[in-house]
């Protein structure tokens, strides 16, 4: 069988076992849409789904949102670091979380994919795989903490995002790393939490290259922030001053989302 | 006969002021905290079930999730206010305690056969109990919510509910605990609506005291 056909079958399954998780995504469209009934239908309207333009409620809690960062970014503590587990505890099947099924993720072909590096550093030659994977490697079984509530303990291997970003000669005085993904995906994380020595650029999940639908070729991961946080598929990072934003955070996940 | 007809009555403040607006503040912020909070638990359910949608606030996770901690910064600075007030008036100490076991027994038994009559400004062992137990609930809310929000940079406070998955339940457990308090208190506020009133004036008309009648 050829690896595309493989490829399929597994995916197929894959798409069976999500079907719960899809069900209750198109329930989140769904509630997304407005639709609502009973006593809090008034204020159901309220779900900032117009942004930073919508009510004084949707503005207000927005507002809180921006403040709530501020005191997280507080919170945090750069010597922190998460709780690490021992490998009996690593959660297996792990669940293949998207905005979209499996159907849709990305295909990436190794022999042209390449990381753009751009912004305020001083190296911006892309890189290759091969070359990420000749950087020294750190290797963490954390806990994945889903905003939905849900958590699972994984295994991640990669290049520390701190030594890649000194190696490209990144300004580590800017406010934000950027991430752009081959999936439309995108997201950042504030500089401190770029730094911290947990937080990599991950090429293997639970010891094997990553899974297409863990992040192939490519992910950040993040084990102090919600799992949203941590893009799969990258194919861009840079640091910036100015917000690069996220796709769930443009829509109203709080920015921050430290754990 | 109305007692006040009769001049054997007088009006008195039951509920100092800010005991009103705290009281009412939190009814706003634990409305917040459990609508949204429903919504919340909907994303990823502990348990077979989710909260019918009606009964959900925010529309949506995101939604929701913001609803949540915005309200938890007015739950929790209001009842830092009225956790000071009601320990530095001595109104905690004087309003809920003492409760004894056979104090709390008698009045149960006694409403048990609805033959506990309500005395306006005095709480019975068994309201006592029930309001002690709702300020247990409240601060086991609050710390396993923070627990929840920061598990990695508060993790001794994780650690100390067993962990992450364990402080989920135990938030659960206590938003269960609470709502049934609400439910219990609800119920009496309309067997008892003048209580509701009091709530609101803070001022309710309870009969002379004989004794003080005659000095």
């Amino acid at each position: 069988m050829s690896r595309d056909e493989n490829e399929a079958k597994r995916l197929s399954g894959l798409r069976r076992e999500i079907q719960p998780e899809l069900v209750k995504l198109e329930r989140r469209l769904f509630l997304r849409s407005g639709l609502s009934l009973g006593a809090l239908s008034l204020l159901s309207g309220c779900d900032l789904s117009t942004g930073a333009n919508g009510t004084v409620i949707d503005r207000a809690l927005w507002a809180m949102s921006r403040a709530n960062d501020r005191v997280q970014a507080w919170l945090f503590d750069p010597n922190t670091l998460a709780p690490t587990y021992p490998a009996s505890m690593i959660d297996t099947p792990f669940r293949f979380n998207a905005y979209y099924p499996p159907d849709n993720i990305p295909e990436i072909d190794e022999a042209t994919w390449k990381l753009d590096v751009g912004g305020l550093v001083a190296d911006k030659t892309p890189w290759t795989l091969q070359r990420l994977r000749a950087l020294p490697q750190e290797s963490q079984i954390t806990r994945h903490i889903c905003i939905e509530g849900w958590s699972q303990i994984g295994q991640w291997s990669g290049v520390p995002l701190r030594s890649f970003l000194e190696r490209v000669g990144a300004d580590l005085t800017a406010k934000y790393v950027g991430f752009k993904c081959a999936d439309r995906y995108y997201g950042s994380l504030d500089m401190p939490s770029a730094l911290h020595p947990q937080t990599v650029l991950a090429l293997d999940f639970g010891g094997v290259p990553l899974p297409l639908e863990y992040g192939y070729p490519l992910r950040v991961r993040v084990p102090t922030k919600l799992g949203f946080k941590s893009p799969k598929h990258i194919v861009s990072v840079f640091a910036t001053n100015d917000d690069p934003g996220g796709y769930w955070e443009d829509q109203g996940y709080n920015w921050f989302s430290g754990i | 006969m109305s007692p006040s007809a009769a001049g054997q009555s007088r009006v008195v403040v039951i509920h100092p002021l800010l005991v009103r607006v705290t009281h009412w503040i939190n009814a706003i912020a634990v409305f917040c905290m459990l609508f949204s909070g429903w919504a919340i638990y909907n994303a990823s359910p502990l348990f077979p079930f989710v909260f019918p949608k009606w009964a959900t606030l925010g529309g949506w996770l995101g939604g929701a999730l913001a609803w949540h901690f915005a309200a938890m910064w007015l739950f929790a600075l209001n009842g830092l206010v009225y956790a000071l007030y009601g320990l530095l008036s001595r109104h905690f100490v004087r309003s809920f305690l003492p409760v004894s076991p056979a104090a709390f027994w008698r009045d149960a038994t006694a409403a048990l056969k609805l033959r506990l009559t309500h005395r306006i400004g005095q709480y019975n062992a068994v309201q006592r109990l029930a309001y002690l137990v709702a300020f247990l609930l409240g601060i086991l809310l609050l710390a396993s919510g923070l627990a929840l929000w920061k598990p990695v940079q508060l993790q001794g406070l994780a650690n100390l509910f067993g962990g992450y998955e364990a402080a989920r339940r135990v938030h659960f457990l206590a938003m269960s605990g609470l709502v049934g308090f609400i439910l219990l208190h609800l119920t009496l506020v309309i067997l008892v609506p003048r209580t509701l009133v009091a709530m609101i004036t803070g001022r309710a008309r309870i009969p002379v005291d004989p004794v003080e009648v005659r000095s």
